[in-house]
């Protein structure tokens, strides 16, 4: 009886626990959410918050079947998925990454599109050392490879035979460590263990971001099903807020309310 | 009365591990097979595999595969054998004791710190001897090799530990060596027990994907060596199932059920080869 008494009250104490808020998508907009997130709960204790990643298809998915109180895409929606309601929170920029001993700083748009295409294959025809490209792309679906492809890239395909890495993290790891290796990454994840790369003499740091000299950027998407609510409404706000958008911009993001909508 | 009762709740346990046998065979064909038959066979066993634009053929997938398989048994089988054959036959009690448990904590390392290993050790150290991105066929071999050790070890040294020792006297009586009467006698009287430890390890080689992803490389074209980087029906399925919606996602449950096929006909190869005196 005892036993069955205690059951019951880990049960109720189960059910009276205040729901918190879900937050699925894109692997690159989750590392962003998921500090703020952190910064939000010490404001807001009661509020528990869940960042899940897994892209950001399945982001929008989850939105739609209400898997997730709220979607992060880092991609713009297509034309089936109109439905959901989109807040821009940040815009990124795409950079081109290479191993800290490359030579090799500055690279054209084709000379780029060549290497991912698999046209190019030595490091000595971009004038380098004598030695194999490793080119690294991101697996069918991902945001960050939809934007690479259809703001670099263009009509030309990526090769079969780059590598393939699941996250942003994957490739920054593998470029870090190979040599002759070149791959793509959002802008505010870059670390000091591999370089960017110019793209057309631009490189990807923030002053260019804002003033929108470096081209390849995407906008940063937090996703709803219906007008914000309640906690999912207060978390919201609080992204938009100047604290908010700190932590972004800190993080090599441009903060959403830096950009002039016209 | 109690007995009647305790039997018939063993045998619906037992049935219930069936029935989940059943159920995830089910549901894998069920969402896999529509696709096979949409797309066509001829278009799914094609090369081109770019799903989110309707490209769903996976032969490059199952020769890597295949490949890393059999990458595996190369590196496994001489080495799992060899180590059965010393623990079972040459060496000490004391020796036994030791190594024995010690080869079997090998199974108990999770795959993603064989990934891990692999990643840091052996793909740089491919790299710079061999040449190629070290994410490669033969990373993922060596890597899946040492992982099926155990399965081959263990198995292979209890079926030599299970033929009588009368063979091995009888042996001795008619003058033959240690060697002799391990290779041409002990070897075929344990032949069934080491295929099904091969077969078990074969199959933890063909289902293992945390580190074949870490170090094979992924790329989608079919590896014209050893060197090249390969992708395995397993880490597409890993790799792609986070993002993929409809049609892809359809695709890697086909992906699959094509597994599930080539395991199932594995064991069945193993069966006839064991059963067969």
């Amino acid at each position: 009886m005892r036993r069955f008494a205690l059951l019951l009250l880990i049960l109720l104490s189960c059910s009276q626990r205040r729901g918190g808020i879900i937050i699925a998508g894109s692997t690159s907009v989750q590392p962003f959410i998921e500090k703020i997130a952190e910064h939000f709960m010490e404001k807001y204790p009661e509020i528990k918050i869940n960042v899940q990643s897994g892209g950001s298809t399945a982001g929008i998915q989850a939105t739609f079947n209400r898997t997730c109180n709220i979607g992060m895409s880092s991609r713009d929606l297509k034309m089936d998925e109109q439905a959901l309601q989109t807040v821009l929170i940040a815009v990124d920029g795409i950079a081109v990454i290479v191993h800290t001993e490359n030579p090799i700083t500055n690279l054209g748009l084709e000379q780029v599109r060549g290497i991912f295409s698999g046209k190019i294959t030595n490091w000595k025809e971009l004038g380098g050392n004598e030695d194999v490209i490793i080119p690294v792309t991101r697996e069918e679906g991902s945001g960050t490879r939809a934007s690479f492809e259809k703001m670099i890239m263009g009509e030309v395909a990526i090769s079969d035979a780059c590598l393939v890495q699941d996250s942003n993290g994957a490739v920054r790891e593998i470029i870090a460590t190979t040599p002759q290796g070149i791959g793509y990454i959002s802008v505010g994840l870059v670390d000091n263990r591999e370089q960017t790369v110019a793209i057309n003499g631009v490189k990807p740091t923030l002053a260019h971001l804002v003033t929108g000299q470096y081209r390849f950027t995407r906008p940063f998407l937090l996703l709803f099903l219906e007008e914000p609510q309640g906690d999912a409404k207060k978390f919201l706000d609080f992204v938009l807020s100047e604290e908010g958008q700190n932590i972004l911009k800190s993080d090599g993001l441009i903060p959403a309310r830096e950009i002039n909508v016209d | 009365m109690k007995d009647k009762i305790a039997e018939n709740i063993l045998l619906l346990i037992a049935f219930s591990a069936i029935l989940s046998l059943l159920l995830i065979t089910f549901f894998i064909f069920q969402q896999g097979i529509p696709l096979i038959f949409k797309t066509g066979l001829h278009n799914f066993f094609s090369i081109s595999w770019s799903p989110t634009k309707g490209g769903f053929g996976i032969l490059s997938m199952i020769i890597g595969s295949l490949m890393v398989t059999a990458g595996a048994l190369v590196v496994g089988i001489p080495f799992g054998l060899a180590c059965a054959v010393f623990l079972a036959e040459f060496s000490s009690p004391t020796i036994q004791k030791t190594l024995k448990p010690i080869i079997e904590l090998l199974a108990g390392i999770p795959s993603v710190v064989y990934g891990f290993i692999g990643i840091v050790i052996l793909v740089p150290f491919i790299r710079e001897t061999f040449g190629g991105p070290g994410f490669s066929v033969l990373a993922a071999s060596i890597i899946l090799g040492i992982m099926i050790l155990p399965t081959i070890v263990s198995i292979s040294y209890d079926s030599l530990l299970a033929v009588p020792n009368t063979y091995r006297e009888g042996s001795y009586a008619l003058g033959a060596t240690k060697w002799q009467t391990v290779r041409m006698l002990l070897l075929h009287a344990a032949r069934s027990g080491i295929v099904a430890g091969i077969i078990l390890g074969m199959g933890r080689a063909i289902g293992e994907t945390m580190a074949v992803i870490m170090i094979a490389g992924n790329a989608l074209k079919i590896p014209g060596s050893l060197l090249d980087s390969v992708r395995t029906l397993t880490s597409t399925i890993a790799l792609e199932l986070g993002y993929a919606a409809g049609d892809h996602r359809a695709a890697l449950f086909a992906c699959g059920s094509i597994l599930f096929i080539i395991i199932i006909i594995l064991n069945i190869v193993a069966i006839r080869v064991t059963g067969r005196k």
